[in-house]
This record gives C-alpha cells, structure tokens and sequence, in this order.
C-alpha cells in the first residue's frame, strides 16, 4: 500500500516487522522517533515477542545489544552522532564478537561545536568499526534496507549499521511502499545463530587474543568483509525479485536519460563527468541533473550503497572508461579531503582518473541544486581543483541574525 | 510541481501542517514530499516546514527556496521571518491573523508584491473549536478554499487520520469554518477582507 509516512515512522514499522527479539536504545535527536516509535509498538503488542530493553545511555544501549544477540537474539538498535561515539567502544566489540545486530545510525554532525544537524561524520567516523555500512538515499531505501541488512549481517555473523541522513529523511515525510510482514515473514530466514551463551554449555566470546593469534583474527575479519560483497549483491537481487524495486547492491547506477535509479544502466563513458554520492543528496543530483541532461550535458549519476565493505570492483565497473569524477563528501578528514573520496581515490588508483573533491552539507547546510550544477559546470571547465567547500562563505564565520535562525538555515 | 512553505513558531504544528499538506495531496492524487526545517525545538522559536505536490515522484531534497504558496500560522512573523521571500510571481499567501491584506503587506513590508494575499483568523476559529493554539487545519482549510490543489474532505480527512476521536473532529470543525470564511471573503470582497468576520468572533 502506497502511503505518506515519516522516515523514522517508515523505518520503525519495517524493522517491527522483521521481529526482532530485543530492541535497546537510547534516545538522541535524530534517531528518537524511530525508537519511539518501536517503543509504541512494543507496548501495544503491535511489536509481539520483543523485549524492549529502557537503558541510561548509548554505551548501555550497544551492550544489552551485545548480550541478546549473544544470547540468540534478533537484536536491534538505533542511534545517532555522540551517540554512536559514546557507544564506539562496544561497537567494535560487536563487530569483533561477530554478532548480526542491526542499528539505524540517523546521520548526524558531531560536536564541537554543538550541532544537531546532518552530514555523515559519524557513521564515517566509525567506518573502521567491523560493521556493515549501508546508505539509504531515500526513505523507501531506509526501510528497505533494513530487511536486507537482517539477511546480509545474520548470514555473515557481522553487524550492519543502516545510515540514513538525519532529519533530511528521518524527518521529512514522503510516498512509501513498506514491505507487509507476510512478505518480510516469506523473505527473511528466521534467526538461526551462528553462535549462541548457553549456560548448559558455557564458551566465552571476545576473548583474548594475543600477539599470536590477533593478526590473523582481523585478516579473517577482513576476508569475511571481501565475502560481503557478494552477500549483500544477492540479498539485494533477491530484494529486488521478491517486491519489484531496487534498494541495497554495492552501488547504484541511474539511467543516463531518465536519471531514475536502474541496476542495468550502461556503464560512464570517456566523454562523462561521474557524480559520485552518498545517502540523500542522490536525489537532489536526480533533479539537479536532470535539466543538464537535458541540455546535452554528458554527465552520469553513480551512488554508493555501501560504504563497508567498500565496493572497489563495482564501482570501477559503474564509471566504465570515464576517468572525470566529481565525488560530493558529506564527512570531512580533518587536514585530509573528504571521507567517500579518501575511498573513491583507493579504488581508482592506477586508473589515471581526475578526482575532484566537494564537500557539501556539513552540519545540515542546506544542499542546493544549483550550487551542484555550479559545482559539475565549473569541473566540465576545468575550474575545480582536487578539493573545494560547497557554498562556501568567505570572511570568517557568519553570524546567525537573531531570533531568524531558522529561516536563515 | 507545486511547492509551498509554512512560516510558524514551535508548538503551533508547522511540521505537523507540512505533513497533512502531503497527505492531503497524496489524496488527491499527486506525489507529495514534506520537509521539515528543524532547530533547537524551543516553544516560540520561528519553524519552518516545506511541502511539494507534483505528478512524477519527488528526488529532490532541497528545501523549498521558491514556494508557489507560502501560509503564515504566526502574524508576528511577517517582518522577522520575511515569509515573501523567494515568493514565486503570482504567488498565493495565506496569513492566519485578524487584520486585513493590506495591513499584511504593510508589515511584512512588500506593498507592491505581485502576490495575491488571502487573511483568515485561523487562530481565533482553531481556539473555538480546539481549544489550543493549533491552527494547521484551518490554514490547510483556507489553502483548499482557495485553490484547487487540496480539498476540504481531504483536509478532514487527514485530521481525523492523524488524531482519532475528539482533537480529529474538532480540527474538521475548525477546516469547515475556516473553508466557509474564505469562501465568502473570495465571493465578497476578493479575498482578505478579514476584518469584519474577525470582529464577529468577539475576540
């Protein structure tokens, strides 16, 4: 049924419907609604045979997750900027323990200075963490989503972390489609664990590792991520046979005339730009693009899905022989460049690509249209170096006017 | 594509007025998209919220730069929020207050705006009906009163939807009244006429 709902609304019914055993979560602006929403539903039994576990903070919130999924659990979560860095160190715990919980990160600056806004610094902040990182550019993705990533993190013992830019989609309210809890029921295998505490046969998980063995702990780790590729592919083709739509995969390709979102896009071409994206300003590049097509303009649309594993191959194969990429960061390295070109840049080594660098949206800066065709027609001109601020204000730090702010945002 | 933007202050619904907006307009057919612009969430702070209708889905997240229709929920914003801003030509504004259009104009400093100004005393209808300082469904009301992009079933609809029972009923209420002011006003005077109906509230 095709229905307007909000984003955190979207993503809570679909999670609900992939029943999970415990939900642990700690409130933070802008993951609340989504946990608020779960809360709702446990307490009216519309979530059935879920314990929804109240904590005091985000470190908790990580180990109750920890705990339950050890335990045998379908374990979810959610949470958002400092946050998610007040929970790092049972992150990577989780990760390390193999354990297939899912957790929404509502993407979100983070402070100093205080900002409640969205860029995508934290989940970028955590990327070495073990965790799946998957990137929604829409709402109808964020819910979607989370189906896959259930299948994808259970079948590989990993927990995923499904991002979605904060308040840009969490908040705003658009036209969705959310997958019926018979459909979830007949998609989704039921949680079968890979490991589970059991007090009758008692083993120990996150142990020590010593100077012996920790190296080849973290290359296993890390073939289990190379395995993640292909994982995730299959999960997301079988998403897109079972309800008719496209979510997930490694990268996104869009028609090259339509700008619609279509797996079987040709690959870029020499004489194309490639605008590479992350998470919602895929859809503002759909519109912004659009009358450049129109007007000839060879430019390509190429999104990335998913940030961990970081899809090499996929995207070399997606830019074809193009060898003009515009990447748009939505997460700074401080005295580096952007985090997604950091990436973009590792993949491509060797390619004698020309990778230009935007960092747009820091802090929920508003991403304009005509700011990213601005952005695309002055590379076309050669007129953009290796690394550039969106919008950029010259002349120190401006000063909100008083009592305007949110206008003037 | 119609784009529209709402000008209000925290706990006056803006972000829930942009959210039935897109409701109402999926009802009648269109693709809709509401976008709220949060701050620090205080009471009394200046909100906005944006909504889209439009016949082929909505990719774009930008925020609402050149609305078509632009509704007030809070008089006292007409000179600090600039709600004319970016105001396409001919555009429509809707202002909730007991003053007339060109006292509007005059405060918001844009007596010469090629825009067509409609006042409804959304507040004052909303408080009858509701008893709280709500007046989404009014606004929404006058909107559907005075173009053809939303209707008033509609509009009630998503009330009712949205807030089974007694706030959803009374919400209707305060649309039907709202519906019936703008009509007459738009069948009177040309629309923003304002003061008289206001008068007659006793408020």
């Amino acid at each position: 049924m095709r229905e307007v709902l909000e984003g955190s609304q979207a993503v809570a019914r679909t999670v609900a419907r992939c029943r999970p055993g415990v939900v642990c979560a700690y409130p933070i602006s802008p993951q609340t609604h989504i946990v608020e929403a779960l809360s709702v539903m446990a307490r009216t039994g519309e979530l059935a045979d879920c314990e929804y576990v109240n904590v005091e903070s985000e470190f908790s919130a990580m180990s109750v997750s920890i705990g339950s999924s050890a335990a045998g659990s379908r374990t979810y979560t959610a949470t958002a900027s400092q946050g998610l860095l007040y929970m790092t160190e049972a992150v990577f715990n989780a990760a390390g323990m193999g354990l297939p919980i899912v957790m929404t990160v509502a993407n979100r600056a983070i402070g100093a200075p205080i900002n409640i806004w969205n860029d995508q610094s934290d989940a970028l902040a955590l990327r070495d963490s073990g965790w799946l990182q998957l990137y929604a550019a829409d709402n109808q993705e964020a819910a979607d989503l989370h189906v896959i990533a259930f299948a994808v993190a259970e079948e590989l013992g990993m927990p995923a972390m499904v991002c979605m830019d904060g308040f840009v989609l969490t908040h705003a309210s658009d036209v969705v489609e959310l997958a019926e809890a018979d459909e979830i029921d007949a998609f989704l295998p039921p949680y079968r664990p890979q490991q589970v505490l059991d007090v009758e046969h008692p083993t120990t998980i996150g142990t020590m590792a010593g100077p012996e063995s920790f190296t080849e702990t973290k290359y296993l780790q890390h073939l289990r991520f190379l395995d993640a590729t292909e994982v995730i592919e299959r999960w997301s083709l079988k998403f897109r046979e079972a309800f008719g739509r496209e979510a997930g995969c490694l990268v996104s390709r869009y028609d090259p005339d339509t700008l619609e979102r279509d797996h079987a896009a040709p690959p870029a071409a020499a004489e194309d730009i490639a605008v590479i994206g992350m998470g919602s300003v895929i859809g503002t590049l759909q519109a912004a693009l659009a009358p450049m097509q129109a007007e000839g303009d060879h430019v390509r649309l190429i999104g990335i899905q998913s940030f961990r594993p970081f899809p090499e191959k996929a995207l070399r194969e997606a830019l074809g022989d193009c060898r003009d990429v515009l990447v748009i960061d939505r997460a700074l390295e401080l005295g580096a460049g952007g985090v997604l070109t950091g990436n973009v840049g590792r993949a491509l080594a060797g390619t004698r690509s020309r990778i230009h660098s935007v960092i747009a949206g820091l802090g929920g800066r508003p991403i304009l249209e005509a700011s990213l065709r601005d952005v695309i027609r002055r590379t076309r001109a050669g007129d953009v170096g290796r690394l550039e601020f969106l919008d950029l204000k010259e002349g120190g730090v401006p000063v909100p006017p008083v009592g305007a702010t949110e206008v003037a945002r | 594509m119609r784009q529209v933007r709402i000008h209000g202050r925290g706990g006056q619904g803006v972000v829930t007025a942009a959210e039935m907006l897109a409701r109402a307009g999926f009802l009648a057919g269109h693709e809709a998209q509401a976008i709220p612009s949060f701050g620090s969430e205080r009471t009394g702070a200046p909100v906005v919220a944006y909504c889209r209708f439009a016949d082929a889905p909505l990719r774009t997240r930008e925020p609402v730069l050149h609305p078509d229709v632009v509704l007030v929920q809070d008089p006292t914003l007409l000179g600090p929020a600039q709600p004319f801003s970016g105001l396409a030509t001919h555009g429509l504004v809707i202002v909730n207050t007991n003053a007339d259009a060109p006292t509007v104009r005059a405060e918001a400093g844009v007596d010469d705006a090629n825009a067509t100004v409609i006042t409804i005393p959304a507040m004052s209808i909303t408080m009858t009906h509701l008893g709280k300082p709500k007046p989404a469904a009014a606004m929404l009301a006058a909107y559907a009163a005075a173009t053809d992009d939303i209707t008033l079933d509609a509009v009630k609809q998503v009330f009712r939807d949205r807030f089974p029972g007694r706030v959803g009923e009374a919400n209707a209420l305060a649309a039907d009244e709202a519906f019936a002011y703008v009509r007459a006003e738009l069948a009177g005077s040309g629309g923003g006429g304002g003061l008289a109906a206001a008068a007659t509230r006793g408020d």
